[in-house]
């Protein structure tokens, strides 16, 4: 098995602190929300005191993931299916205002003669790629795939370093270890000191790391429970919900999994739980984790009801966002302004986000179609829209116009 | 030959119901209505040339199963979008 520890040596890094990401930015916020039944747009005024809610977009289709590229802050794309239709990628270059279909949609090779191929079900995830690599965006599939394009989303060849690694079917395991919706490879994190330095997560899976681009890649999940197999160490197999990577500190790595809380400093290699210091009462599980956008400290969760049968919503029906501003040390319950009782919210990995603002605003939509918000990085909670069809994804934009 | 489009993937051609290709069979009509209407064919048929799950394909009355049955052409080829979801 390749050694986790191999990025002990790093490349000399630069600097990915931009001047606007260290005091913040001021424009209007674009919130893009990625629901069953379509996409929807969120703009606010520059304080984020009115919001105006355009679409939906793709009306029908289910929208898994919808992102901007903050490389010219002009050019989304939409990861969609419809219940009946087959998956594929919409790109607009002017802001959402026209779409064009991608080419050559995310698709694993056609299978020799006799042999059983996969086919991807869905997309579920999007990423841009490095700061110095226009053009390159990552997605990740349903079944677990990696595919990349390097022309703005038009044409996607799979990432076979890792599809077709000899360890795929190990490391995915079977349809049984994957999400009820099916298994997903998500999180997909580009470091912005090195191009060829990927992570991504997989429900189930677990965490992987790629040092040349995607061309091979092993596990790094050393630390990091799984209570739910008979070995709780396994290298593999663990089913991190959401992983995040610190966009100023990229050796900082947090993720929300399904056993709990987790934080990592790369150099060290050893994910350590610090939801351990959650109150009992509430626990440490959840699907979504978002990081501040400038003190590598500073993290938000939002904490599920994990006992029993999973009901997956928030504990006791008291909606409360939880933040550390200690790596973990300690967490502050924040919930004014949710409600106080019979709040049964569930919240999806990609549908809780961050502006960089100064102060934070912070987002997260439920599955019943809400979507709420704090301009005051949790402090005090306002809902935005209700009656939205269920949420798959909410992102924070800042764009060029 | 005449190919009956179902109204999802009516934006593909225009919004019309009904179209010409042409094939010796369903694999080649296929990737003649996707050389027309680019994109067509892989929202109804996977990459491994499995027709999609909610998908059905007529010729003329029978249901098809496979890209490979042969056309004429005056058969008709009736593309159905299964009636489920929620």
């Amino acid at each position: 098995m390749v050694s986790t520890s191999s990025r002990a040596a790093k490349p000399k890094a630069k600097s990915a602190k931009t001047p606007s990401a260290a005091k913040g930015e001021n424009g209007p916020v674009t919130l893009l929300v990625a629901t069953r039944k379509g996409a929807f747009m969120v703009k606010s005024d520059k304080p984020r005191r009115t919001w105006k809610t355009s679409g939906p977009l793709f009306f029908g289709h289910i929208v898994h993931h919808m992102m901007l590229d903050p490389r010219d802050r002009r050019t989304l794309l939409v990861a969609a299916r419809t219940g009946h239709l087959g998956p594929t990628v919409f790109r607009s270059m002017d802001f959402g205002k026209t779409w064009k279909e991608a080419a050559k949609p995310p698709a694993f090779p056609k299978a020799a003669d006799g042999q059983k191929g996969r086919v991807v079900d869905h997309v579920f995830w999007l990423t841009p790629g490095h700061a110095e690599e226009p053009g390159v965006w990552y997605a990740g599939t349903s079944p677990q795939g990696l595919f990349r394009s390097e022309d703005g989303g038009v044409c996607w060849s799979p990432v076979s370093g890792f599809n077709d690694h000899t360890m795929y079917r190990k490391w995915t395991g079977g349809e049984q270890d994957g999400t009820p919706d099916g298994p997903k490879l998500h999180s997909v994190l580009v470091d912005p000191q090195d191009a060829r330095h990927l992570y991504i997560g997989m429900s189930s899976g677990g965490v992987f790391e790629s040092n040349d681009r995607g061309g091979d890649w092993h596990p790094l999940n050393k630390g990091c429970t799984m209570d739910f197999l008979p070995d709780p160490n396994a290298e593999y197999g663990h089913d991190p919900h959401c992983v995040r990577l610190h966009p100023l500190a990229p050796d900082i790595l947090y993720q929300q999994n399904h056993c709990g809380i987790y934080r990592m400093h790369r150099g060290e290699g050893v994910w350590k739980r610090i939801g351990s210091n959650m109150p009992k009462s509430v626990g440490d599980i959840g699907f979504p984790m978002v990081l501040h956008p400038r003190d590598p400290a500073s993290a938000w969760v939002f904490p599920m009801d994990g006992t029993s049968v999973w009901p997956r919503t928030s504990p006791g029906g008291k909606p409360a966002v939880y933040r550390t501003q200690n790596a973990g040390k300690s967490w502050r319950r924040l919930d004014s302004g949710l409600p106080r009782e019979q709040g049964w919210f569930t919240v999806k990995r990609q549908a809780m986000t961050a502006d960089a603002h100064d102060p934070v605003g912070l987002y997260f939509g439920t599955t019943g179609g809400e979507l709420w918000a704090s301009k005051s990085e949790g402090a005090k909670w306002t809902c935005m829209a209700r009656h939205l069809p269920h949420i798959y994804a909410v992102e924070a934009a800042q764009m060029a116009r | 030959m005449k190919v009956l489009i179902p109204s999802p993937l009516r934006s593909y051609c225009a919004g019309k119901s009904e179209v010409e290709a042409g094939g010796a069979n369903l694999s080649e009509l296929l990737a003649d209505l996707d050389r027309r209407y680019p994109g067509i064919r892989f929202r109804m048929i996977d990459e491994q040339d499995g027709i999609r799950k909610h998908m059905r394909v007529f010729v003329n009355s029978d249901e098809v199963r496979t890209l490979d049955v042969g056309l004429g052409a005056s058969d008709e080829v009736m593309i159905v979008q299964a009636l489920s979801g929620g």
